[in-house]
């Protein structure tokens, strides 16, 4: 065996940077390689999807089942009983429904299960060193699996109730783009948030339920009350604030795309060209925030568990 | 011999004057709605100096050990140098690539088969996706699970588990690898493949840094080895020094330590200790004949998972006779529910020399990097009477006497 001599603490090695050799700086929300970085991102976000839709038969048609069964009540109660369409019909509102509610719906989930995602992988962050920005990020991706899936549903739907498809279509993947980095920026921001403060959850589902009735889903931007919302004089009419809201931004301009080309734009009913920076910064700027944050927090996340 | 090369060969880690401290705070603000209720109560904490000033070079190459008692900061400086934990203050510098794992079967998931965990854990160990799946087949062969890979893992038993995991972790392509705790894996049979894995890697020239309480393994296998206590290096040197020094603090020393404090934390407390003979009667003495149980009663604070209950049984100076534990013959205990009651008893063939024994009830979480959740330090104590030889042991002898 070896024949080295006991060192002992009375000699304390000689500090030498050897050629080649990094420090060690702990774990970070980035780094380690741009590859390693989205094939663990794409592991988790795959093994999820596993876990979700293997685990039983109908794993997906349930998955699916959750939005249809919304919509069909929502479709039921909005033009049987409330009779939406009486005194303003709208054009093709069956889709709308249907499509603003799997919107919304990835929405919902890709931040609602970021909120935990961090606590929930206490057991890789204590014991493997990996960019922390992958856990909630293999969340959004996950959904993002979801949606793709979702939204075929939705088209099917589209196609076989007369919506002749136009190259407008294709205007959806910037949308969806503008979505996924909204949820994404939530989510980073939700996830570190979450480590720290354990009520972070409940108030995030009140303030979904919000959004969501706060959102054009169930009704079109037109048929919002002209009335103004004027709390601390702040003065905007009700129908801008449902389109200030990026959510809503997304969903209409998505059904003048998709739907109905003579629907007002998101910049119409926001009242401008310009005032579409009014969204789109809140969708940069909550991305912007949730970075900076968890970068801020990812070297202690694993301890703060 | 490493000895002639160390001081010239470059060093694959080295850790200047590093510190860890973990802030405790003493009132757990954790909801925004207290923030927002309080917002100039400034938290007070409590500073738990988890490693302190560690300086150490590993040589390129070299196997080196860390070994002390629970609590003493080897896993909080494994995971410092695997960049885990961010450090405070000193430096740690590696050259070559650093295994980014500490522990086996990190993300394995009951509710996949075993291909598909094998293959996730191969990711997050560094191959790619196409480099797991062309190393499947090895791994497979390694754990000598052939039949079992399309089982879900909450059906595979502990031990085909570790095996799993052993296969998987020995394919990771690092020069550098930080293990915490593996090396008492599997069946007989099982270990011996992975002390030649061992022995492999240590051929390869790659740098080894292992935690153990495993002192066979650490000298076995260790060109250095270190010994720390409450954060602290107190020992570096031949892995056979270290071991001894380690026994001699485990062994003579743990009855000074301070239970109450180590009870309090947890809400895990022992209610009571006794030894008991067959049939159950509690007794305060015994002769040699009577077959002894040594028993205490642990109440549980928290909802556990396979943790280790185990007897430590001394002599009045302190020697160390038995230490028994719940998962000595690799059979996890299984989940506890906070509020739970449990009684222990491990029953000993009395071979015990006659003189007043000390029994010390312990009870610890899953594994053996954390600190003990409940010990009361010689709880319960017999007096054997009956023959006494001499040692410590009357082991039945067979006598023969040959004439030749």
């Amino acid at each position: 065996m070896s024949t080295l001599p006991d060192i002992g603490l009375s000699a304390p090695a000689p500090v030498h940077q050897y050629p080649g050799s990094h420090r060690v700086y702990g774990p970070s929300a980035l780094g380690g390689g741009r590859h390693r970085f989205w094939s663990l991102t794409f592991m988790l976000a795959r093994t999820e999807f596993k876990l979700r839709f293997f685990g039983s038969i109908l794993g997906y048609v349930w998955t699916l089942m959750r939005p249809l069964m919304l919509f069909g009540v929502m479709l039921f109660f909005f033009t049987k009983i409330l009779n939406i369409n009486e005194h303003s019909p709208t054009p093709h509102y069956a889709e709308y429904l249907l499509e603003s509610i799997i919107l919304i719906t990835y929405f919902q989930e890709a931040t609602a299960g970021a909120v935990p995602s961090l606590v929930g992988r206490e057991n890789l962050l204590r014991r493997v060193r990996f960019p922390r920005l992958v856990v909630p990020l293999s969340v959004a991706l996950f959904c993002l699996f979801n949606l793709c899936m979702n939204l075929i549903v939705v088209f099917v739907f589209i196609l076989g109730s007369n919506v002749t498809p136009t190259w407008s279509w294709l205007e959806l993947i910037p949308l969806i783009g503008l979505l996924v980095i909204f949820s994404t920026g939530m989510g980073m921001l939700l996830s570190a948030l979450y480590v720290r403060f354990r009520d972070v959850q409940p108030i995030w589902e009140v303030l979904l339920q919000l959004l969501y009735y706060g959102s054009p889903v169930m009704y079109t931007v037109e048929t919002v009350s002209t009335k103004h919302f004027h709390p601390l004089g702040i003065n905007i009419p009700y129908a801008r604030l449902v389109v200030i809201n990026p959510l809503g931004a997304i969903l209409t301009q998505a059904r003048k795309a998709l739907l109905q080309p003579s629907a007002p734009s998101a910049a119409r009913a926001l009242g401008g060209d310009v005032r579409l920076l009014i969204p789109l910064g809140i969708i940069f700027g909550i991305f912007a925030l949730g970075l900076w944050y968890f970068n801020r927090e990812a070297p202690l996340i694993s301890e703060k568990l | 011999m490493p000895a002639a090369t160390r001081p010239t060969a470059p060093a694959a880690i080295s850790v200047d004057g590093v510190s860890k401290t973990f802030r405790l705070p003493h009132q757990q603000y954790s909801t925004l709605k207290e923030r927002v209720l309080h917002p100039l109560h400034r938290t007070t904490y409590d500073e738990l100096r988890a490693v302190q000033d560690v300086s150490l070079e590993i040589a390129a190459g070299e196997f080196f050990g860390i070994v002390g008692r629970n609590g003493s900061g080897k896993s909080t400086l494994l995971k410092c140098i695997a960049g885990i934990y961010r450090v405070e203050t000193g430096r740690i510098s590696i050259a070559g690539r650093l295994s980014p794992f500490i522990e086996l079967g990190v993300g394995f998931n009951p509710d996949l088969n075993a291909r598909d965990n094998v293959v996730i854990n191969a990711i997050m160990l560094g191959l790619s996706r196409k480099q797991a799946m062309e190393r499947f087949e090895h791994v497979v062969a390694f754990a000598e699970l052939e039949g079992f890979m399309d089982l879900r893992l909450k059906n595979y038993s502990s031990g085909m588990l570790v095996r799993l995991a052993f296969a998987t972790a020995i394919q990771v392509d690092a020069e550098i690898l930080l293990i915490d705790e593996v090396l008492a894996v599997g069946d007989a049979a099982f270990q011996q493949k992975c002390f030649e894995q061992f022995f492999r890697l240590k051929r390869e020239g790659r740098t080894i840094v292992f935690v153990s309480h495993d002192m066979f393994s650490v000298e076995r296998f260790c060109d250095r080895a270190m010994l720390m206590e409450h954060g602290v290096v107190t020992k570096i040197g031949e892995p056979r020094v270290i071991a001894r020094a380690y026994h001699e603090l485990n062994f003579g020393q743990l009855p000074h330590e301070a239970p109450e404090e180590s009870q309090a934390a947890s809400g895990t407390t022992i209610a009571d200790a006794w030894f008991e003979k067959r049939g159950g009667e509690r007794v305060t003495s015994a002769s040699q004949e009577d077959a002894l149980s040594m028993c205490f009663e642990a109440h549980l604070g928290e909802d556990l998972r396979d943790p280790v209950f185990a007897a430590t049984l001394r002599t009045e100076l302190g020697h160390t006779i038995l230490v028994a534990r719940s998962d000595q013959h690799g059979h996890p205990s299984g989940p506890f529910k906070a509020g739970e009651a449990v009684i222990a008893r491990f029953a000993i063939p009395n071979w015990l020399t006659a003189s007043r024994y000390m029994l010390t009830p312990s009870l610890a979480r899953e594994g053996t990097g954390e600190a003990a959740l409940a010990l009361v330090a010689d709880m319960a104590s017999i007096v054997i009477h009956g023959t006494a030889t001499g040692g410590i042991l009357e082991l039945p002898v067979d006598v023969r006497l040959e004439r030749l």
